[in-house]
C-alpha cells in the first residue's frame, strides 16, 4: 500500500502541531519519522489513524484520496497503529483485547471464547510472537503488552503499520527483536511507519527518514547514507553537541546510604528486593533499566512517597524511613518526579506558586500562617530568569508552558535550594533537545556544587552520558554499579537480565 | 510513612476481628440476657397454605444466642490470629448475619414471627433496589457515574402513578415509569456525555430536580385532583404448582410482576455483560474508551445506550413504588432507596448478581426493621429506619478502598 | 525577555549558574515562540492574577465557567421554571387543549400566571423592609452552608452532607439553647453556637476520616449521614429531653431568650445571624486565599499527587476541609434554630444541604461569590414564600429553579450551545473524582 500525505496542517491552542506536511510512504518499506518531543510526530500519526481531524490537507492511499474520520475508517483502509501509550484494556485478556471490535460470535451470538482462543493462537503462531491468549493484559510486562498491540493491528490485516515510539519500553536487545519482526512485515509487503526520537534506531531499521521540526517536515533522507550529526542538526535546527561536557567528579563522603531495601506492592510482590546502594557527595549515580523493574517504587521509597517493608535508608547518616515526605524534603533532599504532570506541578497554579510548592509554609514565603505573596513573586521572578524558564510571566499557570519549560520549572524548584541529595527520576522525559541539554548541564552543576545526585532513567543514552557510576535495575535488584564508562551493549544486556560479568565481556567484544 | 503494604491486609483483618468482638459483646451483653420469654416461635408456612404444612420452629432464646455468640468469638480469634485472606469480607458478612439472626431471636422471645413474610418482605423491598442498582451497573460499566438513581426511581414512581391513573391500568403505569426513567437518563447522559458536565454533580442535581418537579406537580396538580393520583396496581401472580412448594413457593413464586422482572433482569444482564459481544464492548468503553475508539467502537453511542437502558430498568424500579408498594404517589416517597441501590451496586462490585445479593441484604435489613417495629423491642423505630444507611457506610468504608471500579468512570470522553 | 537586569541573587550559600546568554539566534527565536505559545494557551484558560486571582483561577478550573454563563444560567432557569409554572395552572392546561384553534389564549394565560408569580417572588425578596430583612435572615444559613460546600470543593471534595451537619449543629445548639438555664446572653448564646459548631464539625469529620483512612467516597458517606441524621431528628423529638413537657407532638421546647440571636428591628425576624455569617465568611476568605493552609487545600484540590509530592498531606487536608465544612454547617444550623425558628421541628433542615451546593456552585467556589449567591438564594427563598402566599404557587418551584441553575452552571457548554456564544474555555468541568479516587 502506498500512502501519501499532502499539506497536512493541525493547530492546537498556542501551537501549530503540523504545518503543511507532505510525506510519501512506499509499499514494503520502513519509513522513519524522526523529531524531538513535541515536533508533531504523534499528532501526524493520530490524524492518519482518524483520531484527530486535520485542519487542512489530504490523505491519499494508492493515489486515491481518502477521508479518515475515525479509526474505523483507518482500519478499513488497512492502517494499523501501535500507540505509544498502549490502547489495551488492562482487565481484559490478551484474546479479548486483540479481538475487541471484531469479535467472533457463536450461534447464540455470544462472544465465542473458544473460537477467540483459536484465532489468537493461530495469529501468535503465524507471526511468531509468543503470548498466552488467556493472560490478563495488566499482568503482562510492557514488552509483551506491545506484542498484543502489534497482534491487534495484524489481526485486522493492516497493510500499513504505524509504530509510535515502540522502543521506549524495550531493552536494546528487545528492540533488535522488534526490528527483526518489522523486517518480516515488510517482506510480506506491508509498509511500516517507524516513529522515534533516537537517530541510531532509524539508521538500524528505516529505508527513508522524514525529519519533523516544530510541526514542519524539514527533509526526507536516506538514514544509511546520512551522517548522525547532520540528522541531529536537522532535527533541532542548530548544531547540537551529542556529548556532555563533564569534568571529573570530586567525590566526598557518602550522603545516601541504602541497605537491604525491600518494597512490596499491594499484592505482596517484592518490587524492590533487598537493594543496597550508596551515593557520595559530588558524584552522579545513574540507574538504567527497562521500566517496571522497580525503579519507580525505589525512588518513591527513597523520597518518602511510599512505605518500605524492610531495610534502611539514610541521608547524611540520618535514618529517613520513619520521616514524612515533608521532613525528608526539608531535611535536604530534592526530588524531580518522573511524571511532572502528575506529581511535579499543579497545572492550575501559577509559575510563582509552583516554584514554592515545596516550601509553601516556610520562611520567607510564609510568615506564621500567612502566605507572603510579595516574597513568592520576587522569588519567582529571580528563578525564572536564572533558570531560563520561558514563560510570559510569573502569574501564568504552569500548565500553559511547553513540556520542556514545565520540566525546567520543576528542576529549578528542586535544585534552587541547598540540598544534600538530589533524586531525579526521568529528568528529561518528553522534553525538547534544548531543554535536555540545559537540564543535563544543571544536574552536573549541582553535582559539582557538592550534592549527591541519583538519576533514574529509562533513556540509556542519558544514563551513560551523565553517570559517574552506572547501575542497572532488573526485577527489583540492582546490578552494579560500575564506574563509567560502561559500554552501551553491556548495559543493554544487563537490562535484559544477563549476568553482569558475561554482559561486560560480551559488551566489550 | 506509616503506610505499609504488607501489613495492610492483616491490619484490616484486625479491624474485622475488633468488629466481631463488638458483635459478640452485644450478643452476650444484650441478647443473651433475654427479654423475659424463654423461646421464640417462627412460622414457616404461608397463610395460603401449600402442598403440606411445616411445623413451627421454636427456638430457646438464651442458648441459641449464646451458641451464636460463641461462633462469632471463634471467628474473631481466627481473624486475629491467622486471618481469612480473600474470604475476609464474606466472613464479616457471616458475622453480621449471625448478629441479625440473634437479634431476631431476641426480639421474637414470647412472640410469633413469620419467616415467610420476613423473606417475602425482603425480596419485595429488594425489587426497586435491585433495579436501581442494575441501572447503576449498566451506566457505570460504560463509564458514566450514575448517582441519579434516586431521581430515576422518583420520576418513575410519579409517572407510573399518573399514567396508570389517567389511562387506567398498571401496564400504562409501567410505560410511564419507563419513560420517566429514560427521561432522567437522557438528561444525565446528555449533560455528562455531550456537554461534559461533572457526572456526580449532574447526578446530585438531577435528584433535586426530580424531587422538585414531582413535589411541585404533586402539590399544584395532584393534590387538587385526586383522580390523577389513584393508580391501578399490579397484583401478585402465583406460578402454578411452584408457588405451592413450602418456603420457596410463597417467597419466590408468588410475587408481583415487577419482582419477576427484577430477577429476570439480573439473570439476563449477568449473562449479557460477561458473555456477549455487547457486554465486552460496553465494558471496554468504561475501562479504556480510547482503546475502544481505536478499534472502531462508537464510545459515545455505547455510553448513551447503556445509560438509557439503565433508565428503563430504574424506571421500572420506580413504578414499583406506586404500582406495587403504595397506593398513590406522595412527595419524596423513594426516601433514599436510590442511594441504597447505589451502595448495592458498589457492594456488588459492579456485577448484576452481586448487586442483587447486596439488594437482598438491604431488603432484609428493611424487612427486619419493619418486623422489629411491630415487636415489643426497646429500640426506637425512628432509629431502625436509619439502619440501612449505617450498614451502607460500614460496608462502603470497609470495601470501597479495595474495589476495582471501571477505570474511565466519571471522565467524559473527548477525542482531542 | 531579558531586557531588564536580573535581580541580584540572594546570598544564601547556594551556587547558581549565571543567567547565561542564549545560545544562538535560533534559540532566541525558539524562546520567543515558546513564550508566545504559552501566552496563547494562558489566554485560552482565562486565568487571573496572583493574590486576588488564587480563588478565581481555581474556580475557573473547578466550574469552567464565567460570570456570563452564571447570568445566562439564571435566566434560563427562570425561563424553564416559568414553563413549569404555566403547566401547573389548570387554566393554562385547559387552554392548551384548544391550542390549535386559539393559541393566543395559552400564551396570555401562561404569561399572566408567570408574571404574577415572579412579581410576587421579587416583591417578597426586595419589595419592603420586611421582605429585605427576610431575605437577609434566610441568607445567613445559606451563606454558611454554601461555604461548607465551597471549602471542600476547593480541596477536591464534594460535600453533600450539609444537611446532616446542619441538623447536628441545630440539635445540639438548640438543646444547649433551651436546656441550659441561668446564663446571661453574652455567655449562653456563644456557648450554644460553639456547641452547635462542634457538633457539626464532628459530623463533618466522619466522612473526612473515612475518606482519608479507608477511601470511602465522601459523596456516599455524606448522603448516608444525612439520612441517618434525619432519622435521629425524628427520634430525639420524641424524647422527653427535647419535647415540651406534657406535649406529644415532635417539636422541641422553645429556645430561651438568653440563647436567641438578637433581632435588630422590633417585630421583624431579621437578626444578627447575617452579620455572624459575614464575619465567618471573612475568616474563611483569609483561610482559603491568604493562609498556608488554604494554599495546601487548593493544591490538594487541584492535584493531590503533586501536593503530596511537595510534602503536603492530602489526607490531613481532606479531614480538615470536611471538618471545617461541618463546623460551618453546624453554625448554620444554630442560625436556623437560635434565630429564625426558635425551636426544633422535624424537617427544619430540609433541602439545606442542596441549597449549599447551589450557593457554592453559583458563587463559583469563591468566598465572595458564595456570599453573593447566598444573598441571592436568600431572596429567592423569601420571595418564594411570599409567592406561595400570594399566588398559591408551591414553594417547590424554587427548588426546581435551583436545580436548573446548577444544571446550567455545571454544563456551561450547554448554555453556550443554547445562546450560541463563542466557546472560549474548552476545558471540561470536572469537579469530582470517580469512585476510585
Amino acid at each position: 500500500m502506498k500512502l501519501e500525505l499532502r499539506g497536512i496542517t493541525k493547530r492546537f491552542p498556542g501551537v501549530v502541531a503540523n504545518d503543511r506536511i507532505d510525506l510519501v510512504i512506499e509499499p514494503g518499506k520502513v519509513h522513519g519519522l524522526l523529531g524531538e518531543n513535541g515536533a508533531g510526530k504523534s499528532t501526524l500519526m493520530n490524524i492518519l489513524y482518524g483520531l484527530y481531524g486535520a485542519d487542512e490537507g489530504q490523505i491519499l492511499i494508492d493515489d486515491q484520496p481518502v477521508e479518515l474520520r475515525d479509526p474505523g475508517d483507518a482500519i478499513a483502509a488497512g492502517i494499523g497503529m501501535v500507540h505509544q501509550h498502549f490502547m489495551l484494556v488492562p482487565v481484559f485478556t490478551v484474546a479479548e483485547n486483540i479481538l475487541l471490535g471484531a469479535e467472533p460470535l457463536d450461534r447464540f451470538r455470544r462472544f465465542d471464547r473458544n473460537e477467540a482462543r483459536r484465532l489468537v493462537t493461530e495469529l501468535i503462531e503465524r507471526y511468531d510472537l509468543p503470548l498466552d491468549p488467556d493472560a490478563l493484559v495488566e499482568d503482562l510486562p510492557v514488552g509483551l503488552q506491545q506484542r498484543v498491540e502489534i497482534l491487534k493491528a495484524l489481526y485486522r490485516d493492516a497493510k500499513l503499520l504505524i509504530l509510535d515510539e515502540p522502543t521506549a519500553v524495550l531493552t536494546p536487545q528487545q528492540a533488535d527483536g522488534l526490528f527483526a519482526s518489522i523486517r518480516g512485515f515488510t517482506e510480506q509487503g506491508r509498509s511500516v511507519v517507524f516513529i522515534s526520537h533516537k537517530l541510531r534506531e532509524h539508521r538500524a531499521i528505516a529505508d527513508s527518514v522524514s525529519i519533523l521540526r516544530r510541526g514542519k517536515n524539514v527533509g526526507t533522507l536516506d538514514p544509511r547514507t546520512t551522517d548522525e550529526q547532520e540528522m541531529a542538526n536537522l532535527m533541532v535546527g542548530r548544531p547540537v553537541s551529542l556529548v556532555i561536557d563533564r569534568p571529573q567528579p570530586t567525590v566526598g563522603e557518602v550522603v545516601l546510604d541504602v541497605r537491604g531495601l525491600t518494597v512490596t506492592d499491594p499484592t505482596g510482590v517484592r518490587v524492590v528486593d533487598g537493594l543496597d546502594l550508596q551515593v557520595r557527595r559530588g558524584e552522579i549515580l545513574a540507574i538504567a533499566g527497562v521500566e517496571g523493574n522497580g525503579q519507580t517504587p525505589l525512588v518513591r521509597a527513597l523520597t518518602g512517597l511510599q512505605g518500605i517493608t524492610s531495610g534502611s535508608v539514610s541521608v547524611e547518616g540520618r535514618d529517613v524511613t520513619e520521616l514524612t515526605r515533608k521532613e525528608i524534603l526539608r531535611g535536604g533532599v530534592g526530588h524531580i518526579p518522573e511524571d511532572r504532570g502528575a506529581e511535579g506541578l499543579v497545572a492550575d497554579f501559577t509559575v510563582a506558586e509552583n516554584l514554592v510548592l515545596n516550601l509553601w509554609d516556610a520562611v520567607p514565603f510564609a510568615k506564621g500562617r500567612s502566605i507572603q505573596f510579595a516574597e513568592v513573586q520576587a522569588h519567582a521572578e529571580r528563578v525564572v530568569e536564572a533558570y531560563d524558564v520561558r514563560t510570559p510571566g510569573t502569574t501564568t499557570p504552569a500548565g500553559s508552558l511547553s513540556g520542556g519549560n514545565q520540566q525546567k520549572l520543576v528542576v529549578a524548584r528542586e535544585i534552587d535550594r541547598e540540598i544534600d541529595l538530589l533524586v531525579a527520576s526521568q529528568p528529561t522525559r518528553g522534553v525538547d533537545v534544548g531543554s535536555i541539554e540545559y537540564i543535563h548541564e544543571q544536574l552536573v552543576v549541582k553535582r559539582d556544587a557538592g550534592t549527591a545526585v541519583l538519576i533514574v532513567s529509562s533513556e540509556l543514552d542519558e544514563v551513560l552520558a551523565l553517570g559517574d557510576r552506572v547501575a542497572v535495575m532488573f526485577r527489583g535488584k540492582l546490578v552494579g554499579p560500575f564506574p563509567s564508562p560502561v559500554s552501551k551493549e553491556a548495559v543493554g544486556l544487563m537490562m535484559a537480565g544477563v549476568d553482569p560479568a558475561e554482559a561486560l565481556q560480551r559488551g566489550d567484544t | 510513612m506509616a503506610v505499609d503494604a504488607s501489613e495492610g491486609v492483616s491490619r484490616r483483618e484486625r479491624r474485622f476481628a475488633a468488629f466481631s468482638v463488638l458483635v459478640a459483646a452485644v450478643m452476650i451483653g444484650v441478647f443473651a440476657q433475654g427479654r423475659g420469654g424463654s423461646s421464640a416461635t417462627f412460622v414457616l408456612n404461608d397463610a395460603r397454605g401449600g402442598l403440606f404444612t411445616l411445623p413451627n420452629l421454636v427456638v430457646a432464646v438464651v442458648p441459641a444466642v449464646l451458641v451464636m455468640a460463641a461462633v462469632v468469638l471463634a471467628i474473631a480469634v481466627l481473624q486475629f490470629t491467622r486471618g481469612f485472606g480473600a474470604r475476609a469480607v464474606p466472613v464479616v458478612g457471616g458475622v453480621a448475619g449471625l448478629f441479625a439472626v440473634s437479634l431476631l431471636i431476641w426480639a421474637g422471645a414470647e412472640q410469633t414471627v413469620s419467616l415467610i413474610s420476613l423473606f417475602r418482605s425482603t425480596l419485595f423491598a429488594a425489587i426497586p433496589i435491585t433495579l436501581g442498582a442494575l441501572a447503576g451497573v449498566l451506566s457505570e460499566r460504560a463509564g458514566v457515574i450514575n448517582i441519579a438513581i434516586e431521581a430515576q426511581l422518583l420520576a418513575g414512581a410519579f409517572a407510573a402513578a399518573v399514567m396508570s391513573s389517567i389511562l387506567g391500568g398498571p401496564w400504562w403505569g409501567l410505560v410511564g415509569g419507563i419513560l420517566a426513567g429514560v427521561l432522567i437518563s437522557g438528561m444525565l447522559s446528555g449533560l455528562s456525555i455531550r456537554y461534559q458536565a461533572d457526572q456526580i454533580v449532574t447526578g446530585v442535581v438531577l435528584i433535586v430536580f426530580a424531587t422538585g418537579v414531582t413535589s411541585f406537580f404533586t402539590t399544584q396538580v395532584l393534590a387538587r385532583n385526586n383522580a390523577l393520583n389513584s393508580p391501578d396496581r399490579f397484583g401478585s401472580y402465583a406460578v402454578p404448582f411452584l408457588s405451592d412448594v413450602p418456603i420457596i413457593g410463597p417467597v419466590l413464586f408468588n410475587q408481583t410482576l415487577l419482582g419477576y422482572v427484577a430477577v429476570g433482569a439480573v439473570v439476563v444482564l449477568q449473562f449479557a455483560l460477561f458473555r456477549t459481544r455487547w457486554g465486552l464492548r460496553l465494558r471496554s468503553v468504561g475501562e479504556h474508551p480510547k482503546a475502544s475508539d481505536t478499534v472502531g467502537i462508537a464510545v459515545l453511542g455505547t455510553r448513551y445506550k447503556a445509560v438509557l437502558l439503565g433508565g428503563v430498568l430504574a424506571g421500572v424500579g420506580g413504578a414499583w413504588f406506586t404500582l406495587d408498594s403504595a397506593s398513590q404517589f406522595s412527595r419524596e416517597m423513594t426516601s433514599g432507596r436510590g442511594f441504597i441501590a447505589l451502595a448495592a451496586m458498589l457492594v456488588g462490585r459492579y456485577s448484576p448478581a452481586g448487586a442483587f445479593g447486596a439488594a437482598l441484604l438491604f431488603g432484609f435489613s428493611d424487612a427486619l426493621a419493619t418486623i422489629l417495629q411491630r415487636l415489643p423491642v426497646p429500640i426506637p423505630s425512628q432509629l431502625l429506619r436509619a439502619a440501612p444507611f449505617v450498614v451502607t457506610i460500614a460496608v462502603v468504608a470497609g470495601l470501597i478502598g479495595r474495589l476495582r471500579v471501571p477505570a474511565a468512570g466519571g471522565q467524559p470522553y473527548l477525542k482531542q | 525577555m531579558s531586557e531588564h537586569e536580573p535581580e541580584a541573587p540572594r546570598d544564601d550559600g547556594v551556587e547558581r549558574p549565571p543567567p547565561g546568554p542564549l545560545k544562538s539566534s535560533v534559540e532566541q527565536e525558539r524562546a520567543a515562540a515558546e513564550i508566545a505559545a504559552a501566552a496563547e494557551r494562558e489566554a485560552e484558560t482565562k486565568t487571573l492574577d496572583l493574590g486576588a486571582g488564587l480563588s478565581d483561577r481555581l474556580i475557573v478550573a473547578i466550574t469552567g465557567t464565567s460570570l456570563r454563563v452564571t447570568v445566562l444560567a439564571l435566566v434560563l432557569a427562570f425561563a424553564i421554571g416559568g414553563v413549569f409554572l404555566a403547566l401547573s395552572e389548570e387554566a393554562v392546561r385547559e387552554a392548551l387543549g384548544y391550542f390549535t384553534s386559539r393559541p393566543s389564549d395559552t400564551f396570555v394565560l401562561a404569561w399572566e400566571q408567570i408574571r404574577a408569580s415572579y412579581a410576587a417572588l421579587v416583591g417578597g425578596a426586595l419589595g419592603s423592609p420586611r421582605a429585605l430583612t427576610e431575605t437577609l435572615v434566610l441568607a445567613g444559613p445559606l451563606i454558611l452552608t454554601g461555604l461548607a460546600v465551597a471549602v471542600p470543593l476547593r480541596a477536591g471534595l464534594l460535600n453533600i452532607g450539609g444537611e446532616g451537619q446542619v441538623i447536628a449543629g441545630g440539635l445540639v445548639g438548640g438543646w444547649v439553647g433551651f436546656s441550659v438555664t441561668g446564663l446571661p446572653l453574652v455567655l449562653h448564646l456563644p456557648l450554644a453556637l460553639l456547641c452547635g459548631m462542634l457538633a457539626g464539625a464532628a459530623v463533618g469529620w466522619v466522612p473526612g476520616v473515612l475518606k482519608a483512612r479507608t477511601g470511602a467516597h465522601e459523596v456516599i458517606s455524606t448522603i448516608m449521614l444525612n439520612n441517618i441524621f434525619v432519622a435521629i431528628t425524628f427520634w430525639v423529638l420524641t424524647t422527653t429531653a427535647f419535647q415540651v413537657p406534657g406535649r406529644a407532638d415532635p417539636i422541641s421546647q422553645s429556645i430561651l431568650p438568653s440563647a436567641r440571636l438578637p433581632r435588630y428591628i422590633e417585630g421583624l425576624r431579621g437578626d444578627i445571624g447575617i452579620l455572624l455569617a459575614l464575619l465567618i465568611a471573612a475568616g474563611i476568605f483569609w483561610l482559603m486565599e491568604r493562609s498556608t493552609r488554604g494554599f495546601e487545600l487548593n493544591a490538594v484540590g487541584s492535584n493531590a499527587s503533586a501536593a503530596r509530592a511537595a510534602g503536603m498531606d492530602p489526607s490531613n487536608s481532606t479531614i480538615f476541609a470536611l471538618t471545617t465544612a461541618g463546623a460551618l454547617a453546624g453554625v448554620a444550623g444554630c442560625l436556623i434554630i437560635l434565630g429564625i425558628d426558635g425551636r426544633i421541628s422535624p424537617g427544619f433542615s430540609s433541602g439545606i444541604g442542596f441549597d449549599g451546593i447551589t450557593v457554592a456552585l453559583l458563587g463559583r467556589g469563591g468566598i465572595g461569590g458564595s456570599v453573593a449567591a447566598g444573598l441571592l438564594l436568600g431572596g429567592l427563598k423569601a420571595g418564594g414564600r411570599s409567592m406561595q402566599g400570594a399566588t398559591q404557587t408551591s414553594l417547590d418551584l424554587v427548588v426546581v429553579i435551583q436545580a436548573l441553575i446548577i444544571i446550567f452552571i455545571a454544563a456551561p457548554k450547554l448554555v453556550q450551545a443554547i445562546f450560541r456564544v463563542k466557546v472560549t474555555d474548552d476545558r471540561t468541568t470536572q469537579i469530582s473524582k470517580g469512585w476510585g479516587a
